[in-house]
Protein backbone atom coordinates (compact mmCIF):
# COMPACT_ATOMS: atom_id res chain seq x y z
CA UNK A 1 0.00 0.00 0.00
CA UNK A 2 1.34 3.47 -1.03
CA UNK A 3 0.15 6.63 0.67
CA UNK A 4 -0.13 10.33 -0.75
CA UNK A 5 0.15 13.58 0.86
CA UNK A 6 -3.53 14.01 0.38
CA UNK A 7 -4.07 11.05 2.31
CA UNK A 8 -5.28 8.77 -0.32
CA UNK A 9 -3.84 5.03 -0.41
CA UNK A 10 -3.22 3.32 -3.39
CA UNK A 11 -3.09 -0.70 -4.04
CA UNK A 12 -2.06 -2.10 -6.79
CA UNK A 13 -4.17 -5.11 -8.25
CA UNK A 14 -3.36 -6.87 -11.18
CA UNK A 15 -2.86 -3.75 -13.93
CA UNK A 16 -4.96 -1.06 -12.26
CA UNK A 17 -4.49 1.20 -8.93
CA UNK A 18 -7.41 1.30 -6.18
CA UNK A 19 -7.38 4.57 -4.63
CA UNK A 20 -9.50 5.21 -1.42
CA UNK A 21 -8.93 7.51 1.76
CA UNK A 22 -6.85 7.07 4.56
CA UNK A 23 -8.18 5.89 8.55
CA UNK A 24 -6.83 9.57 9.17
CA UNK A 25 -9.01 11.41 5.98
CA UNK A 26 -12.00 9.67 7.09
CA UNK A 27 -11.86 10.78 11.05
CA UNK A 28 -10.84 14.07 10.05
CA UNK A 29 -13.87 14.29 7.70
CA UNK A 30 -16.10 13.40 10.36
CA UNK A 31 -19.62 11.62 8.91
CA UNK A 32 -19.76 11.55 5.45
CA UNK A 33 -23.26 12.24 3.67
CA UNK A 34 -22.32 12.73 -0.01
CA UNK A 35 -19.58 11.29 -2.25
CA UNK A 36 -19.42 12.26 -6.13
CA UNK A 37 -17.00 9.82 -8.24
CA UNK A 38 -16.06 10.35 -12.09
CA UNK A 39 -17.45 8.58 -15.06
CA UNK A 40 -16.02 5.35 -15.79
CA UNK A 41 -13.68 6.07 -18.48
CA UNK A 42 -12.56 9.69 -17.55
CA UNK A 43 -9.12 10.59 -18.29
CA UNK A 44 -7.88 12.10 -15.69
CA UNK A 45 -3.93 14.05 -15.31
CA UNK A 46 -2.45 13.67 -11.76
CA UNK A 47 -3.66 16.83 -9.69
CA UNK A 48 -7.38 17.05 -11.30
CA UNK A 49 -9.95 17.52 -8.56
CA UNK A 50 -12.20 13.91 -9.44
CA UNK A 51 -14.24 13.04 -6.26
CA UNK A 52 -16.41 15.13 -4.30
CA UNK A 53 -16.36 14.32 -0.72
CA UNK A 54 -18.66 16.42 1.95
CA UNK A 55 -19.03 15.58 5.54
CA UNK A 56 -22.15 16.81 7.71
CA UNK A 57 -19.57 20.38 7.95
CA UNK A 58 -17.85 20.60 4.87
CA UNK A 59 -17.04 19.56 1.40
CA UNK A 60 -13.20 18.60 0.51
CA UNK A 61 -11.93 17.78 -3.29
CA UNK A 62 -10.13 14.55 -3.85
CA UNK A 63 -7.57 15.04 -6.92
CA UNK A 64 -6.38 12.30 -8.87
CA UNK A 65 -2.76 10.75 -7.64
CA UNK A 66 -1.52 9.82 -10.95
CA UNK A 67 -2.46 10.28 -15.08
CA UNK A 68 -4.51 7.30 -15.71
CA UNK A 69 -7.98 6.45 -17.21
CA UNK A 70 -10.76 5.88 -14.34
CA UNK A 71 -11.86 1.79 -15.08
CA UNK A 72 -14.00 1.19 -12.20
CA UNK A 73 -15.84 3.45 -9.68
CA UNK A 74 -17.69 2.02 -6.00
CA UNK A 75 -21.36 2.68 -6.63
CA UNK A 76 -21.85 1.39 -2.53
CA UNK A 77 -20.55 4.86 -1.29
CA UNK A 78 -22.40 6.98 -3.67
CA UNK A 79 -25.70 5.07 -1.87
CA UNK A 80 -24.50 5.20 1.39
CA UNK A 81 -21.77 7.61 2.35
CA UNK A 82 -21.35 6.50 5.92
CA UNK A 83 -19.78 3.78 4.38
CA UNK A 84 -16.34 5.94 4.43
CA UNK A 85 -16.26 6.44 7.79
CA UNK A 86 -17.20 2.40 8.73
CA UNK A 87 -14.61 1.11 6.54
CA UNK A 88 -11.90 3.43 4.87
CA UNK A 89 -9.68 1.30 4.19
CA UNK A 90 -11.55 -1.96 2.52
CA UNK A 91 -15.28 -1.56 1.86
CA UNK A 92 -15.15 1.88 1.24
CA UNK A 93 -12.50 2.19 -1.94
CA UNK A 94 -13.20 5.29 -4.21
CA UNK A 95 -12.10 4.12 -8.23
CA UNK A 96 -10.14 2.15 -10.00
CA UNK A 97 -7.17 3.62 -12.43
CA UNK A 98 -5.14 2.69 -15.04
CA UNK A 99 -2.13 4.09 -15.31
CA UNK A 100 0.91 3.59 -18.13
CA UNK A 101 3.45 2.47 -15.59
CA UNK A 102 2.84 1.24 -12.15
CA UNK A 103 6.41 2.10 -11.46
CA UNK A 104 5.21 6.05 -10.81
CA UNK A 105 3.72 4.61 -7.75
CA UNK A 106 7.75 4.44 -6.14
CA UNK A 107 7.23 8.24 -5.59
CA UNK A 108 4.41 7.80 -2.57
CA UNK A 109 4.82 7.11 0.87
CA UNK A 110 4.92 3.96 2.26
CA UNK A 111 2.88 3.01 5.64
CA UNK A 112 5.91 3.84 8.07
CA UNK A 113 6.74 7.44 6.14
CA UNK A 114 2.88 8.01 6.33
CA UNK A 115 2.05 7.05 10.11
CA UNK A 116 4.99 9.78 10.41
CA UNK A 117 3.30 12.42 8.14
CA UNK A 118 0.40 12.20 10.54
CA UNK A 119 1.24 11.83 13.70
CA UNK B 1 -7.52 16.12 -0.43
CA UNK B 2 -7.55 18.98 1.68
CA UNK B 3 -7.71 17.75 5.29
CA UNK B 4 -6.69 21.05 6.58
CA UNK B 5 -10.39 22.66 5.65
CA UNK B 6 -11.70 20.32 7.49
CA UNK B 7 -11.00 21.35 11.04
CA UNK B 8 -13.93 24.03 11.11
CA UNK B 9 -12.56 27.02 9.56
CA UNK B 10 -15.41 27.44 7.05
CA UNK B 11 -17.39 27.98 10.22
CA UNK B 12 -15.28 30.96 10.69
CA UNK B 13 -12.36 32.26 9.17
CA UNK B 14 -9.99 33.06 12.25
CA UNK B 15 -6.76 31.96 12.76
CA UNK B 16 -5.32 29.94 15.77
CA UNK B 17 -3.05 32.97 16.69
CA UNK B 18 -4.10 35.18 19.74
CA UNK B 19 -7.27 33.18 20.29
CA UNK B 20 -9.76 33.58 23.80
CA UNK B 21 -10.03 30.40 25.69
CA UNK B 22 -13.38 29.52 27.47
CA UNK B 23 -12.72 28.79 30.78
CA UNK B 24 -14.01 25.01 30.35
CA UNK B 25 -11.28 24.53 27.71
CA UNK B 26 -9.16 22.06 29.63
CA UNK B 27 -12.45 19.29 30.43
CA UNK B 28 -13.07 20.02 26.68
CA UNK B 29 -9.64 18.85 25.46
CA UNK B 30 -10.22 15.76 28.77
CA UNK B 31 -13.59 15.28 27.01
CA UNK B 32 -11.64 14.52 23.53
CA UNK B 33 -13.02 17.47 21.79
CA UNK B 34 -11.58 19.03 18.56
CA UNK B 35 -10.75 22.60 19.23
CA UNK B 36 -11.33 25.21 16.17
CA UNK B 37 -11.03 28.84 16.08
CA UNK B 38 -14.34 30.76 15.90
CA UNK B 39 -15.31 34.49 16.39
CA UNK B 40 -11.85 34.90 18.19
CA UNK B 41 -12.48 31.86 20.30
CA UNK B 42 -11.17 28.47 20.34
CA UNK B 43 -13.97 26.78 20.60
CA UNK B 44 -14.81 22.55 20.48
CA UNK B 45 -16.41 21.54 17.45
CA UNK B 46 -16.88 18.27 18.20
CA UNK B 47 -16.22 15.79 20.60
CA UNK B 48 -15.56 12.09 20.13
CA UNK B 49 -19.20 10.86 19.41
CA UNK B 50 -19.29 13.10 16.12
CA UNK B 51 -21.20 15.84 15.03
CA UNK B 52 -23.74 13.18 13.26
CA UNK B 53 -24.48 11.73 16.39
CA UNK B 54 -23.99 14.72 18.72
CA UNK B 55 -27.14 16.54 16.70
CA UNK B 56 -29.02 12.98 17.46
CA UNK B 57 -28.46 12.64 20.93
CA UNK B 58 -29.47 16.41 21.54
CA UNK B 59 -32.93 15.66 20.08
CA UNK B 60 -33.21 12.59 21.72
CA UNK B 61 -31.68 13.18 24.85
CA UNK B 62 -29.69 16.05 26.34
CA UNK B 63 -26.43 18.02 24.86
CA UNK B 64 -24.88 19.90 27.03
CA UNK B 65 -23.23 23.04 25.40
CA UNK B 66 -20.33 25.44 26.30
CA UNK B 67 -21.45 28.75 25.13
CA UNK B 68 -19.60 30.76 27.30
CA UNK B 69 -17.76 32.90 24.08
CA UNK B 70 -21.29 34.57 24.16
CA UNK B 71 -21.11 37.99 25.56
CA UNK B 72 -23.44 38.73 28.82
CA UNK B 73 -24.40 42.17 29.97
CA UNK B 74 -26.14 43.52 33.06
CA UNK B 75 -28.03 47.33 31.98
CA UNK B 76 -29.23 49.27 35.19
CA UNK B 77 -31.47 52.44 35.52
CA UNK B 78 -33.40 54.54 38.06
CA UNK B 79 -35.45 50.86 37.28
CA UNK B 80 -36.43 48.62 34.78
CA UNK B 81 -39.11 50.61 33.12
CA UNK B 82 -36.43 53.00 32.47
CA UNK B 83 -33.48 50.75 31.29
CA UNK B 84 -36.08 49.45 29.11
CA UNK B 85 -37.45 52.66 27.10
CA UNK B 86 -33.62 53.45 26.68
CA UNK B 87 -32.99 50.07 25.11
CA UNK B 88 -35.99 50.53 22.85
CA UNK B 89 -34.42 53.60 20.61
CA UNK B 90 -31.77 50.63 19.92
CA UNK B 91 -34.22 47.31 19.74
CA UNK B 92 -37.43 47.20 17.83
CA UNK B 93 -38.96 45.01 20.34
CA UNK B 94 -41.48 45.68 23.03
CA UNK B 95 -38.92 45.69 26.35
CA UNK B 96 -40.75 47.91 28.27
CA UNK B 97 -44.03 45.47 27.98
CA UNK B 98 -41.61 42.15 28.81
CA UNK B 99 -43.05 40.28 32.01
CA UNK B 100 -40.77 40.29 35.10
CA UNK B 101 -38.30 37.49 35.16
CA UNK B 102 -39.60 36.70 31.33
CA UNK B 103 -37.16 36.74 28.13
CA UNK B 104 -37.27 37.90 24.45
CA UNK B 105 -35.53 37.70 21.14
CA UNK B 106 -34.38 40.80 19.42
CA UNK B 107 -31.94 42.44 17.36
CA UNK B 108 -30.37 45.73 16.86
CA UNK B 109 -30.88 47.65 14.02
CA UNK B 110 -28.62 50.00 12.20
CA UNK B 111 -30.30 53.39 10.31
CA UNK B 112 -30.10 51.41 6.78
CA UNK B 113 -32.94 49.12 8.34
CA UNK B 114 -30.30 45.96 8.83
CA UNK B 115 -29.48 44.29 11.66
CA UNK B 116 -26.33 44.73 13.60
CA UNK B 117 -26.72 41.61 15.94
CA UNK B 118 -29.55 39.47 17.37
CA UNK B 119 -29.72 39.02 21.17
CA UNK B 120 -31.59 37.97 24.43
CA UNK B 121 -32.91 40.18 26.59
CA UNK B 122 -34.52 39.39 30.02
CA UNK B 123 -36.41 41.59 32.43
CA UNK B 124 -34.57 40.51 35.97
CA UNK B 125 -36.75 43.20 37.75
CA UNK B 126 -34.37 45.54 38.67
CA UNK B 127 -32.19 45.07 35.93
CA UNK B 128 -32.38 43.84 31.84
CA UNK B 129 -30.36 41.00 31.43
CA UNK B 130 -28.65 40.85 27.53
CA UNK B 131 -27.10 37.78 25.80
CA UNK B 132 -25.47 38.62 22.63
CA UNK B 133 -22.76 37.10 19.63
CA UNK B 134 -19.09 36.79 20.66
CA UNK B 135 -18.54 37.82 16.90
CA UNK B 136 -20.46 41.30 17.80
CA UNK B 137 -19.46 41.10 21.64
CA UNK B 138 -17.18 44.38 21.15
CA UNK B 139 -19.86 46.70 18.30
CA UNK B 140 -23.06 45.98 20.18
CA UNK B 141 -20.99 46.99 23.85
CA UNK B 142 -19.90 50.19 22.11
CA UNK B 143 -23.47 50.69 19.96
CA UNK B 144 -25.09 50.51 23.36
CA UNK B 145 -22.72 52.56 25.20
CA UNK B 146 -22.70 55.24 22.25
CA UNK B 147 -26.69 54.89 22.34
CA UNK B 148 -27.69 54.25 26.03
CA UNK B 149 -27.85 57.66 27.94
CA UNK B 150 -25.58 58.44 30.29
CA UNK B 151 -27.96 57.09 33.49
CA UNK B 152 -28.22 54.01 32.42
CA UNK B 153 -25.03 51.79 33.48
CA UNK B 154 -23.77 48.78 31.73
CA UNK B 155 -21.78 46.02 33.17
CA UNK B 156 -20.25 43.12 30.73
CA UNK B 157 -20.22 39.97 32.83
CA UNK B 158 -16.65 38.77 33.02
CA UNK B 159 -16.97 36.41 35.92
CA UNK B 160 -19.83 33.68 34.41
CA UNK B 161 -19.80 30.52 31.99
CA UNK B 162 -22.34 30.09 29.81
CA UNK B 163 -23.79 26.56 29.61
CA UNK B 164 -27.03 25.22 27.63
CA UNK B 165 -28.58 21.86 28.28
CA UNK B 166 -30.70 21.28 25.25
CA UNK B 167 -33.26 18.62 24.35
CA UNK B 168 -36.34 16.32 25.32
CA UNK B 169 -34.43 15.48 28.81
CA UNK B 170 -33.17 18.61 29.66
CA UNK B 171 -36.33 18.86 32.32
CA UNK B 172 -35.72 15.88 34.11
CA UNK B 173 -31.65 16.02 34.13
CA UNK B 174 -31.51 19.61 35.17
CA UNK B 175 -34.77 18.88 37.52
CA UNK B 176 -32.42 16.39 39.42
CA UNK B 177 -30.07 19.33 40.24
CA UNK B 178 -32.91 21.95 41.18
CA UNK B 179 -36.76 20.39 41.11
CA UNK B 180 -38.21 24.19 40.58
CA UNK B 181 -36.89 24.30 36.94
CA UNK B 182 -40.10 22.04 36.29
CA UNK B 183 -41.98 25.03 36.80
CA UNK B 184 -40.22 26.70 34.46
CA UNK B 185 -41.89 27.75 30.57
CA UNK B 186 -40.37 28.62 27.58
CA UNK B 187 -38.69 31.81 27.86
CA UNK B 188 -39.47 32.40 32.02
CA UNK B 189 -36.08 33.18 33.92
CA UNK B 190 -34.88 32.21 37.58
CA UNK B 191 -31.92 32.37 39.82
CA UNK B 192 -31.61 29.30 41.28
CA UNK B 193 -28.73 27.11 43.14
CA UNK B 194 -27.61 24.41 41.09
CA UNK B 195 -24.53 21.81 42.44
CA UNK B 196 -24.27 24.58 44.85
CA UNK B 197 -23.61 27.36 43.06
CA UNK B 198 -25.77 30.39 42.38
CA UNK B 199 -27.04 30.39 38.60
CA UNK B 200 -29.17 32.25 36.34
CA UNK B 201 -31.46 30.14 34.44
CA UNK B 202 -33.27 30.63 31.22
CA UNK B 203 -35.66 27.91 29.47
CA UNK B 204 -34.12 28.84 26.41
CA UNK B 205 -32.06 28.06 23.85
CA UNK B 206 -30.68 27.73 20.15
CA UNK B 207 -31.71 24.26 19.19
CA UNK B 208 -34.69 23.95 18.52
CA UNK B 209 -35.48 21.77 21.24
CA UNK B 210 -36.63 22.49 24.76
CA UNK B 211 -34.05 23.61 27.62
CA UNK B 212 -31.75 25.94 29.28
CA UNK B 213 -29.23 28.46 29.24
CA UNK B 214 -27.61 28.69 32.44
CA UNK B 215 -25.30 31.88 33.45
CA UNK B 216 -22.91 30.17 36.01
CA UNK B 217 -20.23 31.91 37.86
CA UNK B 218 -16.65 30.58 36.47
CA UNK B 219 -15.24 29.33 39.47
CA UNK B 220 -18.27 26.85 39.92
CA UNK B 221 -18.87 25.83 36.07
CA UNK B 222 -16.89 22.93 35.85
CA UNK B 223 -18.20 21.42 38.80
CA UNK B 224 -21.47 22.02 37.26
CA UNK B 225 -20.94 20.94 33.97
CA UNK B 226 -19.10 17.75 35.41
CA UNK B 227 -22.11 16.92 37.38
CA UNK B 228 -25.00 17.06 34.39
CA UNK B 229 -21.97 15.25 32.33
CA UNK B 230 -22.04 12.20 34.89
CA UNK B 231 -26.10 11.61 34.25
CA UNK B 232 -25.88 8.96 31.15
CA UNK B 233 -28.68 10.78 29.17
CA UNK B 234 -25.98 14.02 28.72
CA UNK B 235 -23.46 14.43 26.35
CA UNK B 236 -21.08 16.81 25.79
CA UNK B 237 -21.85 18.99 22.36
CA UNK B 238 -19.96 20.81 20.09
CA UNK B 239 -20.17 23.99 17.69
CA UNK B 240 -20.73 21.92 14.62
CA UNK B 241 -24.15 19.73 15.97
CA UNK B 242 -25.02 23.37 17.47
CA UNK B 243 -24.63 24.77 13.69
CA UNK B 244 -26.60 21.55 12.11
CA UNK B 245 -29.79 21.69 14.94
CA UNK B 246 -30.17 25.56 14.75
CA UNK B 247 -30.37 25.07 10.81
CA UNK B 248 -32.82 22.30 10.72
CA UNK B 249 -34.78 24.83 13.30
CA UNK B 250 -34.69 27.62 11.04
CA UNK B 251 -33.11 29.44 13.38
CA UNK B 252 -30.92 32.35 12.33
CA UNK B 253 -27.20 32.49 12.63
CA UNK B 254 -25.60 36.03 12.60
CA UNK B 255 -23.32 36.93 9.97
CA UNK B 256 -24.79 34.15 7.36
CA UNK B 257 -28.37 34.81 7.50
CA UNK B 258 -28.85 37.80 9.09
CA UNK B 259 -26.21 40.79 8.60
CA UNK B 260 -25.96 44.73 8.82
CA UNK B 261 -27.64 44.82 5.50
CA UNK B 262 -30.41 42.37 5.75
CA UNK B 263 -33.76 43.61 7.11
CA UNK B 264 -35.91 41.50 9.91
CA UNK B 265 -39.05 41.69 7.63
CA UNK B 266 -36.47 40.16 4.67
CA UNK B 267 -35.20 38.18 7.87
CA UNK B 268 -38.46 36.35 8.46
CA UNK B 269 -38.35 38.12 11.99
CA UNK B 270 -41.47 40.11 11.90
CA UNK B 271 -42.81 38.11 14.42
CA UNK B 272 -40.31 39.30 17.15
CA UNK B 273 -41.77 42.95 16.31
CA UNK B 274 -44.30 43.73 18.31
CA UNK B 275 -47.49 45.44 17.46
CA UNK B 276 -46.71 48.30 19.98
CA UNK B 277 -43.23 49.43 18.12
CA UNK B 278 -44.98 48.71 14.79
CA UNK B 279 -47.15 51.60 12.79
CA UNK B 280 -49.88 52.73 14.82
CA UNK B 281 -48.55 51.01 17.90
CA UNK B 282 -48.60 53.22 21.52
CA UNK B 283 -44.25 53.33 20.98
CA UNK B 284 -44.59 53.60 17.34
CA UNK B 285 -40.78 53.17 15.59
CA UNK B 286 -38.25 54.96 17.79
CA UNK B 287 -35.21 52.97 16.72
CA UNK B 288 -32.76 52.49 14.22
CA UNK B 289 -34.19 52.12 10.56
CA UNK B 290 -37.77 52.68 11.54
CA UNK B 291 -38.81 54.08 8.23
CA UNK B 292 -37.13 51.39 6.42
CA UNK B 293 -38.77 48.80 8.54
CA UNK B 294 -41.82 50.04 9.51
CA UNK B 295 -42.68 50.40 5.35
CA UNK B 296 -41.70 46.56 4.92
CA UNK B 297 -44.08 45.67 7.63
CA UNK B 298 -46.97 47.40 5.89
CA UNK B 299 -45.81 46.54 2.17
CA UNK B 300 -43.52 43.37 2.51
CA UNK B 301 -39.76 43.13 1.50
CA UNK B 302 -38.17 42.68 -1.60
CA UNK B 303 -36.34 40.01 -0.56
CA UNK B 304 -37.34 36.55 1.84
CA UNK B 305 -35.27 34.24 3.93
CA UNK B 306 -36.84 30.75 2.84
CA UNK B 307 -36.04 27.13 3.63
CA UNK B 308 -34.68 25.05 0.87
CA UNK B 309 -34.90 21.48 0.41
CA UNK B 310 -32.33 20.40 -2.33
CA UNK B 311 -33.71 17.50 -4.19
CA UNK B 312 -30.72 15.67 -4.48
CA UNK B 313 -27.88 14.01 -1.98
CA UNK B 314 -25.15 16.82 -2.54
CA UNK B 315 -25.46 19.49 0.31
CA UNK B 316 -25.84 23.08 -0.78
CA UNK B 317 -23.89 25.36 1.69
CA UNK B 318 -23.36 28.99 1.84
CA UNK B 319 -22.88 30.92 -0.73
CA UNK B 320 -24.65 28.99 -3.65
CA UNK B 321 -26.22 30.97 -6.51
CA UNK B 322 -29.74 30.22 -6.92
CA UNK B 323 -31.39 30.57 -10.14
CA UNK B 324 -34.99 30.59 -11.24
CA UNK B 325 -34.52 28.49 -14.03
CA UNK B 326 -32.11 25.35 -15.31
CA UNK B 327 -30.11 27.55 -17.76
CA UNK B 328 -29.49 31.30 -18.20
CA UNK B 329 -30.81 34.57 -16.29
CA UNK B 330 -29.51 36.01 -13.44
CA UNK B 331 -29.26 35.18 -9.55
CA UNK B 332 -32.44 35.36 -7.95
CA UNK B 333 -31.00 34.50 -4.37
CA UNK B 334 -28.50 32.53 -2.36
CA UNK B 335 -28.03 30.43 0.33
CA UNK B 336 -27.38 31.81 3.25
CA UNK B 337 -26.95 28.64 5.45
CA UNK B 338 -26.57 25.39 4.02
CA UNK B 339 -25.61 21.32 5.18
CA UNK B 340 -26.57 18.17 5.88
CA UNK B 341 -29.33 17.65 8.26
CA UNK B 342 -29.05 14.42 10.58
CA UNK B 343 -32.56 14.17 12.25
CA UNK B 344 -34.54 14.85 8.45
CA UNK B 345 -31.47 12.58 7.14
CA UNK B 346 -30.49 14.94 3.77
CA UNK B 347 -29.62 18.06 2.75
CA UNK B 348 -31.11 20.76 4.53
CA UNK B 349 -30.52 24.87 3.47
CA UNK B 350 -32.31 28.09 4.24
CA UNK B 351 -31.43 31.21 1.75
CA UNK B 352 -32.04 34.98 0.90
CA UNK B 353 -34.41 34.86 -2.48
CA UNK B 354 -36.07 37.88 -4.28
CA UNK B 355 -39.99 37.80 -3.43
CA UNK B 356 -41.25 36.38 -6.70
CA UNK B 357 -39.49 33.64 -6.09
CA UNK B 358 -40.11 32.73 -2.45
CA UNK B 359 -43.28 31.10 -2.34
CA UNK B 360 -43.22 27.46 -0.30
CA UNK B 361 -43.03 24.99 -3.16
CA UNK B 362 -41.36 27.09 -6.07
CA UNK B 363 -38.59 25.15 -7.93
CA UNK B 364 -35.29 26.87 -7.86
CA UNK B 365 -31.59 25.68 -8.89
CA UNK B 366 -28.36 25.75 -7.11
CA UNK B 367 -25.05 26.13 -8.77
CA UNK B 368 -23.15 23.53 -6.84
CA UNK B 369 -19.70 22.99 -8.57
CA UNK B 370 -21.12 24.42 -11.91
CA UNK B 371 -24.14 22.32 -12.16
CA UNK B 372 -27.80 23.71 -11.89
CA UNK B 373 -29.55 21.75 -9.10
CA UNK B 374 -33.08 21.73 -8.13
CA UNK B 375 -33.73 22.95 -4.70
CA UNK B 376 -37.10 23.60 -3.51
CA UNK B 377 -38.57 26.24 -1.34
CA UNK B 378 -39.93 24.86 1.73
CA UNK B 379 -41.77 26.23 5.37
CA UNK B 380 -39.48 26.69 8.19
CA UNK B 381 -38.49 24.64 10.73
CA UNK B 382 -37.68 21.66 9.27
CA UNK B 383 -37.88 19.94 12.38
CA UNK B 384 -40.69 20.80 14.78
CA UNK B 385 -39.77 23.07 17.67
CA UNK B 386 -40.51 21.06 20.58
CA UNK B 387 -40.50 24.06 23.30
CA UNK B 388 -42.60 23.90 26.72
CA UNK B 389 -44.93 26.68 26.18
Amino acid sequence: MKYTEDHEWLRVEGDVVVVGITEHASTQLGDVVFVELPEVGTMVAAGDEIVVIESVKAASDIAAPLDGEIVEINEAIVDEPSKVNEDPLGAAWFFKMKIDDLSALDQFMDEDEYKELVD
Amino acid sequence: MIVSELSGRRIEGDTMSELLHLPLEALHTELGARMVPFAGYSMPVQYGLGVMKEHQHTRAAAGLFDVSHMGQVILRGADYAAVAQAMEALVPVDIAGLGLNRQRYGFFTNDAGGIEDDLMLANRGDHLFVVINAACKDADIALMRAGLPADVTLEVVEDRALLALQGPLAEDVLAGLNDHVRAMRFMDVADLVLEGADCWVSRSGYTGEDGFEISVPVDAAEALARRLLTDARVEAIGLGARDSLRLEAGLCLYGHDIDAATSPVEAGLSWAIQKVRRTGGAREGGFPGAARILAELTDGAPRARVGLSPEGRAPMREGVALYAAAEGGDPVGHITSGGFGPTVGAPVAMGMVARDHAARGTQLYGDVRGKRLPVAVVALPFTPANFKR
